[in-house]
């Protein structure tokens, strides 16, 4: 197989922009961001779904982008990273991992800061977790516990370490919105 | 990973006949288990259908006998949040929010969980160990390997894997049925039936063949589903697959068992059902705990261990009575 012949048409809205390109079909909406778009603060970590350090949003929902195909994406709206600061000001959720020190060394910082923000829309919209004791009824943010932050993030390794001060800066950003 | 042709489809037909016609052509949907196959060499479709844009597909609808269809292309956090599933089915709801993360539980579709391959580190070797699951008559590796984490019922000489699926532990719990569609047209597959032993043939994962697509999961209503529970236990808290899980539901008298279903997740090539546990549990009082023990027990006569998973026989038999209880409480 030629795999230039292969290569096929994909348009999607990444941070608010059309963007029209071809990829091999085998080329993960990772590899898309990061070169064809050049979009490199979505990061590989393991690139097998198990580390959430290439975490984007599609369509409002936190995915692995590293598990999904580009071309898959067709007419999807997706925001990473670099889509989150409104006029230089950084997102809520980005401020207060600098305010709270969440992180150390960063590889896994940009998919802990997207997963964490849809993580939130989540739990406004009662989704459960597995550290609800009652699923049965609607979750509330005020159930939103250290241990809820815990489990709904836990998609989300950091190999630092730095969990604790991830919680707080979490916790604070959810407080806020 | 290899070179692929990917292409769409929106007409269910259409999908089937492609895929009946075409034995190199792999149906994909969330692709969280298949794409992470593909990387690691382990499956090498030469063509995938996108079905994610197939109609109706993605919803979950009452039936007229007071069950729930669960549309094959929901996703599992959908199914998760949903409030009917929470409080008819909290096994199913419980099940799907133990397995993997909120990204992937965002991704992964119902359809794709029930299909899932196993997690034997020896299946997914990019080094490509003897495997019967993975390449027919080459042997078992975990059989005389490292088999920790594998089957302590119904498994064969060719294949001592386990079925990695939380959720088709809850449906087999619940007696559930896949509906799926194929060239002859429509047909249910009880979800116990569903996952095969391995026997002689591990590679065979499930009931289907090719040109068939699930449609939906069909829940039927039963009285021991709002008193039901999902146990999992792990290697860590969060995010991990089972080493021995548990769905129970049931349905009492006061304190006493009129019927109670049992199924373990993390022994066997399939959700294992603890028939006669059930039989025995019927008429017994939830606040006998040494009856309940008793009653579990008789399913695990026919456990065999393996070298290093003995200890998956005295946990599963905790788990099961342990999930029993908390689904008791529920009633």
């Amino acid at each position: 197989m030629r795999h230039d012949d292969a290569r096929v048409p994909v348009s999607m809205t990444v941070n608010g922009r059309v963007r029209s390109m071809t990829v091999e079909p085998r080329t993960t909406l990772l590899d898309a961001l990061r070169d064809e778009l050049d979009l490199t603060g979505t990061k590989k970590g393991c690139d097998r779904g198990e580390c959430g350090a290439c975490t984007v949003h599609v369509e409002g929902r936190r995915v692995l982008s590293c598990m999904t195909l580009a071309a898959m994406q067709n007419g999807r709206c997706i925001t990473t990273i670099e889509g989150l600061e409104r006029d230089g000001d950084l997102h809520a959720m980005q401020a207060a991992f600098i305010e709270h020190d969440g992180f150390q060394c960063g590889f896994c910082t940009s998919g802990q800061i997207t997963s964490a923000i849809a993580m939130i829309e989540e739990a406004k919209a009662g989704w459960p977790s597995a550290a609800t004791a009652d699923t049965g009824r609607p979750f509330t943010m005020a159930d939103l516990s250290r241990t809820e932050i815990r489990e709904r993030m836990s998609g989300n390794l950091c190999r630092c370490a730095c969990y604790p001060n991830i919680v707080d800066a979490v916790a604070e950003a959810a407080g806020r919105s | 990973m290899h070179p692929f042709t990917l292409s769409t489809v929106d007409d269910p037909a259409a999908a089937i006949a492609a895929h009946a016609r075409d034995p190199e052509l792999a149906f994909i949907a969330g692709g969280t288990d298949l794409i992470g196959l593909m990387k690691d060499h382990v499956a090498l479709p030469e063509r995938l259908l996108d079905i994610n844009r197939l109609p109706n597909m993605a919803r979950i609808e009452a039936v007229p006998d007071g069950g729930l269809r669960i549309g094959a292309l929901t996703r599992m956090s959908d199914v998760a949040a949903d409030m009917e599933v929470r409080r008819r089915f909290p096994v199913i709801a419980e099940a799907l929010l133990f397995s993997a993360s909120g990204q992937l539980r965002n991704m992964a579709s119902m359809g794709g969980n029930i299909m899932q391959r196993t997690r034997c580190a020896y299946f997914r070797d990019e080094d490509d160990p003897p495997c019967n699951k993975r390449r027919p008559g080459s042997g078992c590796s975990a059989w005389h390997g490292l088999n920790r984490n594998h089957a302590i019922f119904g498994w064969s000489e060719s294949c001592v894997a386990t079925n990695p699926s939380d959720v088709a532990v809850a449906l087999a719990a619940l007696d559930a049925t896949i509906v799926v569609r194929g060239t002859a047209g429509e047909r249910a597959v009880p979800s116990t039936d569903f996952h095969p032993l391995p026997g002689d043939a591990p590679e065979r994962d499930n009931a289907l063949g090719r040109g068939d697509l699930i449609v939906s999961i069909e829940v039927p209503a039963c009285a021991e589903g709002r008193a039901s529970h999902y146990l999992k236990i792990r290697d860590r808290q969060s995010y991990e697959f089972a080493l021995v899980s548990a769905a129970a539901a049931v349905a009492t008298d006061g304190r006493s068992i009129r019927s109670a279903r049992l199924a373990l997740g993390g022994v066997a090539h399939k959700p294992w059902r603890l028939r006669a546990a059930e039989t025995a549990l019927r008429g017994a009082s939830l606040d006998d705990i040494d009856t309940l023990r008793a009653a579990i027990a008789r399913s695990f006569t026919e456990a065999r261990p393996l070298a290093h998973n003995a200890f998956k026989i005295d946990l599963a038999q905790r788990v099961a009575l342990r999930a029993l209880q908390t689904a008791g409480a529920r009633a």
